[in-house]
């Protein structure tokens, strides 16, 4: 409702002159990066830039190349692996915490705090703390060994074929609080008469969970969805932390790809390549949400 | 009034109906140590314990000797305690050839967080501002724009972001990085103060208005000063997700400006020499210090932050 009655107002290029002006960093920065830069990024992907941008065109060359190459491959692997584990395990530890959370405990402050710390700490801290706990020397492996069992076996960041579980898990400590807290607003929305009325009708309370809660709250399972989506899209820190893509090129990522061939192989071409098909995944979670959220009704 | 005070009697009855109905059932509870809650809180308990861990280990191995990390197990505590690995990591610590320890990142960091926070709420809240009270032709759209922006991966958009700084002749400066750290914190921040402003009374801004206050004069005098726990949580957003950047520190700056982070990795995944296990994680408590402690001081803020800036991110 706010601000109708304004906007009916006539058109002048004078008028609200200061908040046209108080604008323009954000207009900048909107259609000069946002904008501009994703669209050169895409022209320029079909270029066969090298070490400095040119605009000699070479058709879909590099995503041929792109797709080729083993290291995209296991890249494109390792991504959908961690981001289809990673949005299971993370909406359902983040739910099931969050439902443990909503039966009135108590210290649930306290309990709240613990879950969300990793959340505070940069995905940098993250992967180096994991990269220590996995050690397979020193960490969690030596210790279940030392306590007996002797062939226990729990060397994620050095097995080429697990090393995307290593991974991970430290994700998972570092976001499923997230997860948890808006899952636990989600729940705190939901009206009390509807628990009164199952309790009633003498429903089970895990079947109110699965049969009704869940289905109520469609709406904070898609944000949270894009959210964790988009977020998985851009690992990089994580990785560059934990393996630095090792053992290796066992635990690539598509971000780190980027980076690698935009500067350190100064490939422009391919790096803008494999951007634009980073940016072509999140479109494709994206679109449809956005479609779905704010297609149909209008804001406000 | 009558309208409310029925329903709030209506309210009552419901809530009275609702209490008799399950007046049998509702004893179970007040049992302590019911098996409901031995299970609800045993999981709670193992769960808190496995996101502890992590902390107590990295706690545990900064404050031990070498020898004794490479005899022990890494859960079991400091049988002598030493703040040695906690000096040299902040000292003496080596990336590369230099050895001046994790000091250098600190204030590297100190440089760029400041700035980068400051302003970057100073032309966000304004943005927001004329969002939400002084919407113009095109507003909306641009605002859009700035939040689809915010899902596109950073990697899309930095080589671009690159030319342009280098053409301005502020490539590899914390003056750039800066500007980058304003330019991706500007979706969600704008967001944020929009939402909060078109959420206060808009009698206020009208009655400005019919007294002759322009824009900067409404903004000074009635916005700023109701909105200032929003100030808070945006700079809990910005201080947190400044300081744990790292992409932007390894592409935007040279290597003298690295931020905490950045040399953190290059401490901890240098190749050379032999690894002190004990140095690396005091180091890594020392990089996570900051965020960590405006976690805990700012507490509920913060999840407001987080949530104001996910549920409608």
């Amino acid at each position: 409702m706010a601000g109708l009655a304004r906007s009916g107002r006539p058109n002048q290029l004078f008028r609200n002159l200061n908040s046209k002006i108080a604008s323009i960093p954000m207009i900048l920065t909107a259609v000069v990066i946002f904008l501009g830069g994703t669209v050169w990024t895409v022209i320029y992907s079909f270029t066969n830039s090298k070490l400095l941008p040119r605009a000699s065109f070479i058709g879909f060359d590099q995503y041929e190349r792109l797709w080729a190459a083993p290291r995209w491959i296991i890249s494109i692997q390792n991504l959908a692996i961690y981001g289809i584990l990673s949005l299971i395990f993370s909406l359902v530890i983040g739910f099931v915490l969050a439902a443990l959370m909503d039966q009135k405990i108590r210290f649930e402050n306290t309990f709240r705090t613990i879950f969300l710390y990793p959340f505070a700490l940069s995905f940098i801290v993250t992967g180096l703390v994991w990269q220590w706990l996995l050690n397979p020397e020193f960490g969690i492996q030596s210790v279940v060994r030392s306590m007996g069992w002797e062939s226990f076996t729990f060397d994620p960041l050095y097995n080429s074929v697990i090393v995307i579980y290593g991974i991970l898990i430290a994700a998972l400590w570092q976001g499923t609080g997230l997860v948890m807290c808006l899952m636990l607003a989600g729940l705190r929305g939901i009206d009390e008469d509807i628990w009164k009325a199952t309790r009633v009708d003498g429903i089970p309370m895990w079947k109110t969970y699965i049969l009704i809660i869940i289905p109520m709250m469609r709406p904070v399972f898609i944000t949270t969805l894009v959210i964790i989506a988009s977020g998985i899209v851009k690992v990089y820190d994580l990785v560059v932390a934990q393996t630095s893509g090792g053992p290796g090129i066992a635990s690539e990522v598509p971000a780190k790809y980027v980076y690698d061939y935009m500067f350190q192989a100064q490939n422009l071409g391919q790096g803008f390549a494999a951007s634009t098909m980073m940016l072509l995944t999140v479109a494709i979670i994206v679109i449809p949400w956005a479609y779905l959220e704010f297609g149909g009704k209008k804001r406000d | 009034m009558t309208n409310i005070s029925t329903l709030n009697t209506v309210a009552a009855a419901t809530d009275a109906v609702a209490t008799d109905l399950s007046g049998p059932r509702g004893k179970k509870p007040k049992k302590t140590f019911s098996r409901r809650n031995i299970i609800l809180y045993g999981t709670l308990f193992v769960a808190a314990a496995y996101y502890l861990l992590p902390l107590y280990v990295m706690v545990v191995t900064s404050l031990k000797g070498m020898p004794e990390i490479r005899l022990g197990n890494i859960f079991a505590p400091p049988v002598e305690i030493t703040f040695e690995p906690w000096v040299k990591a902040w000292a003496n610590a080596c990336t590369g050839l230099n050895c001046d320890g994790l000091s250098r990142g600190f204030w590297n960091s100190v440089r760029i967080l400041i700035p980068s926070v400051v302003i970057s709420i100073i032309v966000a809240s304004v943005s927001g501002y004329a969002i939400a009270n002084w919407k113009f032709k095109g507003s909306e759209l641009f605002f859009s724009i700035l939040i689809i922006g915010a899902f596109i991966p950073y990697q899309v958009m930095i080589y671009p972001i690159v030319i342009v700084l280098r053409e301005l002749g502020i490539y590899g400066t914390l003056t750039g990085l800066v500007i980058v750290h304003t330019i991706f914190g500007m979706p969600i921040l704008t967001l944020l103060f929009r939402n909060y402003f078109a959420s206060l009374p808009e009698e206020l801004f009208k009655a400005a208005r019919i007294d002759g206050a322009n824009f900067w004069q409404i903004y000074f005098r009635i916005m700023l000063p109701m909105s200032l726990p929003i100030f808070v949580v945006a700079m809990i957003l910005q201080v947190t997700g400044i300081w744990n950047d790292f992409l932007f520190g390894v592409v935007f700056t040279r290597p003298e400006y690295y931020p905490m982070t950045v040399q953190l990795n290059n401490i901890v995944n240098s190749v050379q020499g032999v690894k002190e296990y004990n140095v690396n994680m005091a180091a890594t408590l020392l990089t996570g210090a900051v965020p960590l402690i405006v976690y805990f001081v700012s507490g509920r803020l913060f999840v407001r932050g987080i949530a104001a800036g996910a549920v409608k991110g």
